[in-house]
């Protein structure tokens, strides 16, 4: 469902990006989250926003994120996020993790190319 | 990427998805919807303030879901709860919908389901405590019991001078212990009464691993004749008779005329059932005569094996050992063999044939349940046709519609089985009714009958058996017939095809295995039969009988007991109603045991035993009991202490030890081992039988109760009155205890109630009426099977008949068509049915008796009660096709 070269987003790294998000800006509704994500990503990323919810009641049912009524910027009633005790230290565990991962990738891509016959 | 937070957060996920699943609250679903809305207003807003018009703006919004709305909403409500058991959930609440509406189905189904389930736990709860519930002993698996075996009598008793040796020099059991079954008198504050007791060596309850739950075990010392006599006492016993009080330790009571201490109770729920039901464990001493001699057999043997020994080498080595003593001992050892056999197959061996033909039969019953739900279930699958179509063409996934039929099968089996176990746990307590009593005292095992792990876990391997079967059957019905045919076909004549060849495959099925029961049934019943009518020797009508026990202190000499017998004869002949009196020392229809060793008087004779079961009898018993006298005479007064011995022979013996032409009478027979003077044949009788009513009649002697009187003796008496013998019963036991209250009256019944209750009728009546009643159930629901085959079939083919007999078919070409298709069914399922019960009732054979596996009479039988009820459910059908107009008929499409 990609448009152009636009990255779709893996399942596993959807939940770290939301709890990051919600991390930075504190408590926040789906919206929110979803416009971020792809701000952030400097909209390399195609995000559906429908995928969102369903990944937001897993967290929330896990107990890393917890929800509350409020009003936005702009005087609309929305539902806020914000993260658990849990949640953080959920986020700072799967943060470090994914760095390691990706360094370990990273280096054995590095590694792979040197190698490689031409 | 699992950590631990990651598991305690999913399964704290998992519980929150179950209780959404079970509540299912729209509270949550109005929430969300809210968010939604308010996602979709702010990202609105945003692209109206990026220029957008509000109708594209929200469109945009929309769009950049990625999916619709609903199914947004959709995903988020499969998070919430957890979609296979909310489908399953929902499926299961339309299964009750849809039974509600169809309720006949359901009851029929469900009762169908309970009832082959109660029949078949029940029979097994039996099968458990009889077979697989191991003794309860310590390691039961290696204890053996020890027996000495000969042609006429295979689990023998053991001489005392044969135990001694095969203890000492056996080289396989870690201990040798005996036992031996005995009723004693035991005196009390109200009298004497007559106990069963069992008398067995010091170490008999530490091989089987059971300590006394109160007091202390035997000492090996208390072997010694010298010791002083010491008892144990049953639980039962405690209970019942000293009211369970802790000062019985110590107290001294009087058994069997001696002063007795008793120093333990024995656990609780302990029972050895070879010995019978005992009150009281006394240590055997060796004193009375038999123990001198290596001749008298009179003990069992329990043994438990060495680590590492097997029950082979077990047996080769008391075989081996047997040998040994045979070429020592050549006159008392001759032909006795060893036998070791594992203790758990002695107690539970006589059962064995009998409660797995039951399971078998139970068993047979449960597939004809199967198949008989699964054919209605097919009936409705059928019928459904249509709703399935229409659901599959809304959008409903195979899966889906395999999932609705697992549900109806999880609700029709867990309603079946739970009414089946309630059925289960009141049909056990009704068949343990059924049991006389006497019987389950020495069937100790069953008193733990009941619905027992092991027992729950057959029925439910039963219940999910049913249960994939049922959810199979529509499933594979959905597969073979297509979907598409299901909205356009309608209900038109050529339908319902891939129906009819499975359900009538599952009628034959059905059919087969009722004609397997039936005959299994009508085979037993035979055998019942014969073996209720087979020749006696005597006239059992109107025979009255009691044992009679005297106490040794009272009765000691063989002139006291000799005078005892004839005051019960005067004092009982005088009775109004009572025509003949008669005393022997056994009863008939008992037991072929009690054996003498003897040889004819000049005849060749080279050490063989010829092992002769003798009897006494008294003065007027064979005229009393109706024997038949060949030749020569009955006993008489004379035949008294002091003249010469006589005896009385039967034919078998006749048969046996004189040719053919040769007469007895006059001739004389010694006993092997002791020296008294040889006996003089004075009568030839027709056979009594001494035996079970199953077994061959052997060769008897026959004594007079004058020349070998005992304190025990069985008292015959033949009534005019034949309605009052209960009450003549009764009359009788009060006169003897009038003569001397220290005699003892015990098992007072009549002589008809006595063979209807001899163990082998009632095995042989109980499986006759269990597998007959399995029969009965069997078919009945091959007829109802049958008839909902029929019955849709011609439902299926009315248009078809209406064509017909508008070109002119006559009602009964009609008629003829659909019962030729049932006798098709009916021919297949007997042809193989019968093919198969031939097999099977080779493997009833031992439960056979005077007839043999293919009785064609039994056979014949069947089939004609099967093709009685096969027309009777094919007739209805077949009127009702019969009966079609043809113009309806053909307009109705």
């Amino acid at each position: 469902m990609g448009e152009g070269n636009k990255s779709e987003i893996w399942q596993g790294t959807l939940s770290l990006m939301v709890l990051k998000t919600i991390e930075t800006l504190g408590p926040i509704h789906g919206y929110g989250i979803a416009r971020r994500i792809e701000q952030t990503s400097g909209d390399r990323l195609s995000l559906n926003y429908g995928t969102l919810y369903p990944a937001l009641l897993k967290l929330e049912q896990e107990g890393s994120i917890s929800s509350a009524w409020g009003v936005s910027d702009n005087n609309r009633k929305a539902k806020f996020y914000s993260l658990t005790k849990q949640g953080k230290k959920q986020l700072a565990e799967e943060a470090r993790q994914w760095e390691r991962t990706s360094d370990i990738l990273a280096q054995f891509l590095a590694s792979a190319k040197a190698k490689e016959p031409r | 990427m699992r950590n631990a937070t990651g598991a305690t957060g999913a399964v704290r996920a998992f519980f929150q998805r179950l209780r959404g699943t079970l509540q299912g609250s729209p509270q949550l679903e109005d929430d969300f919807n809210a968010e939604l809305e308010s996602h979709i207003q702010m990202h609105t807003d945003d692209n109206i303030r990026a220029g957008l018009s509000p109708t594209e703006a929200r469109r945009a919004a929309i769009l950049q879901l990625g999916v619709g709305v609903e199914a947004v909403k959709e995903a988020h409500r499969d998070r919430r709860a957890i979609p296979v058991l909310s489908n399953l959930g929902h499926d299961i609440r339309f299964t009750f919908r849809q039974m509600g509406k169809n309720r006949g189905f359901s009851v029929v189904a469900i009762a169908i389901l309970a009832l082959g389930l109660a029949a078949s736990v029940s029979i097994f709860a039996f099968v458990d405590a009889a077979l697989i519930q191991p003794l309860p002993y310590q390691d039961p698996a290696r204890l053996m019991g020890v027996y000495e075996t000969k042609d006429t009598c295979k689990q023998c008793n053991l001489s005392y001078l044969d135990y001694v040796d095969w203890k000492r020099l056996n080289t396989v059991f870690s201990a040798l212990e005996i036992y031996n079954a005995r009723q004693f008198l035991l005196r009390t504050a109200s009298g004497v009464e007559q106990v069963a007791a069992i008398r067995i060596s010091s170490g008999f309850f530490r091989v089987l691993g059971v300590r006394p739950a109160l007091g202390r075990d035997f000492l090996s010392k208390e072997d010694e004749p010298s010791a002083p006599l010491v008892a144990l006492l049953s639980y039962e016993s405690w209970q019942n008779r000293y009211g369970g009080s802790g000062n019985i330790l110590g107290q001294t009571i009087n058994l069997a005329g001696a002063p007795t201490t008793i120093i333990g109770v024995l656990p609780r729920g302990f029972h050895f059932s070879e010995g019978g039901p005992a009150e009281f464990w006394q240590i055997h001493h060796q004193d009375t005569g038999c123990e001198q001699r290596r001749s008298c057999h009179n003990l069992y043997g329990v043994a438990r094996l060495k680590d590492g020994v097997s029950e082979a080498a077990a047996l080769a080595n008391i075989q081996a050992l047997a040998q040994q003593l045979e070429k020592e001992h050549p006159d008392s050892n001759r032909d006795q063999a060893g036998l070791v056999v594992p203790l758990t197959e002695v107690v539970s061996g006589p059962l064995k044939p009998i409660l797995l033909a039951l399971l078998g039969g139970a068993s047979l019953l449960m597939v004809i349940v199967w198949a008989n739900v699964a054919s209605l279930l097919l009936v409705r699958a059928e019928s459904r046709k249509k709703e399935l179509a229409v659901r599959r063409a809304l959008g409903a996934t195979t899966g889906r519609l395999v999932s609705q039929f697992v549900a109806e099968a999880i609700v029709l089996t867990s309603i079946g089985a739970a009414l089946g176990l309630l059925a289960a746990q009141w049909s056990i307590q009704l068949l343990l009714s059924l049991i006389p009593k006497f019987m389950l005292e020495n069937l100790p095992f069953l008193l733990d009958l009941g619905l027992h792990p092991r027992v729950l876990l057959f029925a439910a391997a039963m219940a999910l058996v049913a249960a994939v079967i049922f959810a199979l059957t529509p499933a594979v019905h959905l597969a073979l017939s297509k979907t598409r045919e299901g909205l356009a076909e309608g209900s038109r004549g050529s339908a319902g095809m891939a129906w009819r060849r499975i359900g009538s495959k599952l009628v034959v099925a059905e059919l087969a295995t009722a004609v397997i029961l039936l005959v299994s049934a009508g085979l037993l019943g035979k055998s019942l039969y014969r073996l209720l009518n087979v020749e006696l020797g005597f006239r059992p009508e109107h025979l009255l009988t009691l044992q009679l026990g005297a106490p040794a202190s009272a009765y000691p000499t063989s002139e006291k007991q000799v005078a005892l017998q004839r005051r019960v004869m005067e004092t009982l002949s005088q009775l109004p109603g009572v025509t003949s009196v008669g005393v022997s020392s056994q009863m008939p229809v008992s037991h072929n045991g009690n054996t003498t060793w003897l040889r004819i008087v000049g005849k060749p004779h080279h050490g063989e035993h010829n092992d002769t079961p003798e009897r006494a009898a008294g003065v007027g018993y064979f005229e009393t009991v109706g024997a038949r006298l060949k030749r020569g005479r009955y006993f008489e007064e004379a035949d008294s202490a002091g003249k010469p011995p006589v005896a009385i022979i039967n034919e078998t013996f006749a048969r046996t030890h004189f040719a053919k032409g040769e007469d007895p009478i006059g001739r004389q027979v010694a006993y092997l081992s002791q020296p008294a003077p040889p006996m003089t044949i004075v009568g030839l009788v027709e056979d009594l039988r001494e035996g079970q009513l199953n077994q061959v009649n052997r060769p008897v002697l026959y004594l007079p109760f004058n020349q070998s009187p005992d304190r025990y003796m069985v008292v015959t008496v033949r009534t005019s009155a034949s309605n009052a013998e209960q009450e003549l019963l009764g009359t009788i036991q009060k006169q003897i205890r009038a003569l001397d209250s220290e005699l003892v009256t015990t098992g007072a019944a009549t002589m008809r109630e006595r063979i209807q209750d001899s163990p082998a009728a009632y095995l042989h009546r109980s499986s006759t009426w269990l597998v007959g009643a399995f029969a009965a159930l069997a078919l009945l629901l091959c007829v109802i099977g049958l008839y909902g085959v029929i019955a849709y079939s011609v439902s299926q083919r009315t248009r078809e008949i209406g064509v017909r007999m508008a070109l002119g078919a006559g009602q009964s070409v009609v008629c003829r068509m659909v019962l030729g298709e049932a006798g098709w069914l009916t021919a297949a399922g007997l042809a193989i049915g019968l093919g198969c019960a031939v097999g099977v009732a080779r493997l009833l054979d031992g439960l056979l008796f005077g007839v043999s596996p293919w009785d064609g009479l039994t056979l014949g039988a069947v089939a004609v009660v099967l093709s009685m009820a096969a027309l009777l459910a094919s007739y209805v059908p077949a009127r009702r096709a019969a009966a079609v107009n043809p113009i309806e008929a053909l307009r109705s499409e």
